[in-house]
């Protein structure tokens, strides 16, 4: 399996990881902005709403893209086996996305009252429902589901809204809405912002309730993930660091000092992605209730050469998307300006 | 209807509907790479305000294609889960790099290119353009190349048996230059820059015939055109070698593209015809003697398999994929002639006057989009029943667990969203081109406001 002493499969669970928790964090805010929409009241705060992200939530949207594409090329049988068993719930978070992209783009193109409230509704609906729809998805595969011999999906879709699941779901909406709330105040001023940090507060208390009944959940109801956590306390650890950095965003907000709120949250979403894959590891689907169909990233992966592969495109690629990255949101740093070429 | 047939129509529903949009883009890019050279070139405030109008299509058709392409990232898994499986080892990774190295490529420079104008230097905003443009390339490089490989597998071995049985990869750049996959890009690329160029001169044309706009649409017109018939006479290139080549790799496929039966030296070129596919013959069809065999291996004696050599069930749909096939090869002469025509006028300076070919102009963009759709049937259907050339059949491919019913509750969900995206497309596209350009862009402001350069 390894060519110099390098396990490739699970360079790969730790890469498909870091894409995705990549995607949770960047597409996180932009998602959190969507789903806060709504709230504001005036045209004029809807547009700085959508321009807080205007220029950076089609890249982040790419994270879930290459997640995907990785997926499919490191663990092609994890890749079937989820999405043609998750078929309509990806359905509707395709569809959810689709219209928060599109809206966000054809919002401003006309100035009447009906035209841009049918696409705000468009823009926060679709986030709300991407938000709940990815978090009920975790929760399913943190919780297991039904997988047979063959390594097929075996349940349904209405199996899959079970109490857990839609936890997980409720608390991927407060996470992403306090991120997006926190997001939209570095990037806002004035009455906005005033009202933004109202929201961030009252965003925060979910988000704290939230968090304790998720992991609290996971240590009573989910035995294999608490079965982990008691053979390596050092896992308590991580879930300490992800406690602590939810309970500093409400500090830092008192204070004022929005970066550093955003960043404790961001910390916050690295620490639980990293839970759930250090839960999960080296299993990428739990079966349950037989834990022998589980697929895992041996037996659900790539060959080793197209693994090896896939790593030197991902060591080209990947130190190129991140200084583009860094570099456009430099370009956009500080508090948004409404121009001609906003939306 | 059963799941296969259904799975099929979901596919080519959402591909041909996303494909709408792509070629635009890429084609676009290019145009909006030549507008922005120009004007950092002469400074000429006219280029400006070209760049910031075609910018803004350009966003129009970006946003759709993002939002649709987004389906196909993950309609292998949700409805072709036993293909995905079959070839992950070796497909999945054309399209994690379409991800790392043109997605974020191209949606990262985008921000620029479309908020960037007052915020950064025209030099760096070029570039930005750049970068968008070629990331939109390096997209079409990475999925035709996955696709091609469909097409003409090669760089693989089979591991397993029966249902375990996968396809591995053995060699990754004989997967990536696999025998179709150099013609089929060029071809597919030369396609996108019709597609962008006649939308270019679609609009201009329409600017002259209502007598608005005109130094814009003269503008347009030029680099519309110059660009058009460029892409038109290269197609023709690209278009013979991808022809010879499927000769060569897929030679049911050419066959059914001729309504080509026996398999014969000298064989004819059929130009029009219908296929009658129970007696086995061409009707109503006329030929050129001997083309076929010029045509696809420079040798008139050389003989061109014909369909009979393959076994009933290894045969494509054969009408279906003659016409598609004629009509895109149809359209794409129509394109040469008529950015032909239009260049003759446009230089004699006559063109305003020929009303009847401004009206062809102005509908000229309705021709590579039709030819681009048509193309990519006649590509997929010809391929049949193969999923995988000679591989793995279609009816084969599908997801083990999806339902006949949960597969068409889809298919009307897409159906109604992308109707619905359509009808706002066309109406805020119609706007846009009725607003026009704006006259504040003549005069750059901000970071762009620069003096005129002294000569």
């Amino acid at each position: 399996m390894s060519g110099a002493g390098l396990d490739l499969n699970v360079v790969w669970f730790a890469l498909v990881g870091v894409l995705f928790t990549g995607y949770a964090v960047l597409d996180g805010f932009d998602l959190g902005v969507g789903a806060l929409h709504l709230f504001t009241r005036t045209d004029e705060e809807r547009r700085v709403m959508i321009n807080t992200i205007g220029p950076v939530w089609d890249g982040n949207e790419v994270w879930l893209v290459t997640g995907g594409g990785a997926l499919f090329a490191a663990f092609p049988n994890v890749y079937a086996t989820v999405f043609s068993g998750f078929y309509l719930a990806l359905v509707l978070l395709l569809l959810a996305l689709i219209f928060r992209a599109v809206a966000i783009e054809f919002r401003s193109k006309q100035p009447m009252r009906w035209w841009r409230q049918m696409w705000d509704f468009g823009f926060s609906a679709g986030s709300l429902a991407a938000c709940l729809l990815l978090g009920v998805a975790i929760g399913n595969i943190a919780w297991g589901i039904p997988i047979d011999a063959r390594g097929e999906f075996a349940g349904t879709f209405w199996g899959l809204l079970h109490p857990y699941a839609l936890l997980l779901g409720v608390t991927a909406v407060a996470v992403f809405m306090t991120h997006g709330a926190l997001y939209a105040l570095m990037k806002t001023e004035g009455a906005l912002h005033d009202k933004l940090r109202r929201w961030s507060k009252r965003c925060f208390i979910l988000l704290a309730v939230c968090s304790v009944a998720a992991t609290l959940a996971t240590l009573f109801c989910v035995p294999h993930l608490a079965a982990r956590a008691r053979a390596n306390p050092w896992l308590f650890g991580l879930v300490l660091v992800n406690l602590l950095a939810i309970a500093n965003i409400r500090r830092e907000v008192q204070r004022g000092r929005d970066g550093r709120a955003f960043l404790s949250s961001s910390i916050g979403i690295m620490a639980l992605m990293g839970l759930f894959a250090l839960g999960m590891f080296p299993n990428l689907l739990w079966s349950h209730p037989d834990p022998a169909h589980n697929l895992t990233i041996y037996n659900a992966a790539s060959s080793p050469r197209t693994l090896g592969i896939m790593l030197t495109i991902a060591a080209i690629g990947m130190p190129l998307v991140l200084a583009y990255t860094a570099f456009i949101y430099w370009i956009f740093r500080g508090k948004v300006r409404l121009d001609r070429a906003s939306y | 209807m059963d799941v296969l047939l259904l799975s099929r129509i979901q596919f080519a529903l959402t591909t041909s509907f996303h494909y709408l949009f792509p070629p635009l883009s890429i084609g676009l890019g290019l145009l909006l790479v030549i507008i922005e050279a120009v004007w950092l070139k002469t400074r000429n405030p006219l280029y400006h305000q070209m760049a910031r109008f075609w910018t803004r299509v350009f966003a129009l058709t970006f946003a759709i294609g993002v939002a649709t392409g987004l389906v196909l990232e993950f309609e292998f898994g949700t409805n072709w889960a036993t293909y995905s499986r079959f070839v992950g080892d070796v497909f999945g990774s054309p399209l994690a790099a379409e991800g790392i190295f043109a997605f974020f490529l191209e949606s990262g420079f985008l921000a620029v290119l479309l908020f960037g104008w007052d915020r950064v230097s025209p030099r760096l905003h070029f570039f930005s353009t750049c970068m968008v443009c070629l990331g939109a390339h390096f997209s079409a490089v990475w999925i035709v190349v996955a696709n091609s490989w469909m097409q003409t597998p090669a760089g693989f071995h089979i591991v397993g048996e029966g249902l375990r049985a996968r396809a591995e990869i053995t060699d990754f750049w004989q997967m990536v230059f696999n025998p179709s996959a150099v013609d089929r890009l060029s071809h597919v690329l030369c396609g996108a820059w019709q597609a962008g160029a006649f939308l270019v001169v679609s609009v201009s044309a329409w600017y002259l015939l209502k007598k608005r706009h005109t130094e814009f649409a003269r503008a347009s017109l030029r680099i519309g055109l110059l660009t058009g018939l460029a892409a038109s006479l290269l197609q023709l290139a690209t278009g013979h070698s991808s022809a010879a080549g499927v000769a060569r790799n897929q030679p049911a496929k050419l066959a059914a593209f001729e309504g080509l039966y026996d398999t014969m030296p000298r064989a004819p070129l059929t130009l029009f015809g219908w296929v009658d596919e129970r007696a086995e013959v061409v009707r109503g069809g006329v030929a050129i003697p001997g083309l076929l065999s010029i045509l696809s291996y420079g040798d008139i004696h050389h003989p061109v398999q014909g369909l009979r050599e393959f076994k009933p069930e290894d045969r494509p749909p054969v009408n279906l994929s003659f016409q598609f096939y004629h009509i895109m090869v149809g359209v794409g002469v129509g394109m040469i002639a008529l950015a032909g025509l239009g260049c003759w006028y446009f230089w004699r300076g006559s063109l305003p006057g020929q009303r009847w070919l401004l009206w062809l102009l102005t509908l000229s963009v309705l021709g590579p989009l039709l030819a681009n759709q048509t193309g990519w049937f006649a590509a997929e259907v010809g391929r049949q029943p193969w999923l995988v050339y000679g591989l793995l059949r279609t009816s084969d491919g599908l997801s083990a667990v999806v339902r006949a019913n949960t597969v068409l509750t889809s298919i009307l969900l897409f159906s109604a969203v992308y109707l619905l995206l359509f009808a706002v497309f066309v109406y805020l596209l119609h706007s846009k081109i009725q607003h026009g350009p704006d006259a504040a862009d003549l005069t750059p402001a901000g970071k762009l406001a620069r003096p005129p350069r002294a000569n």
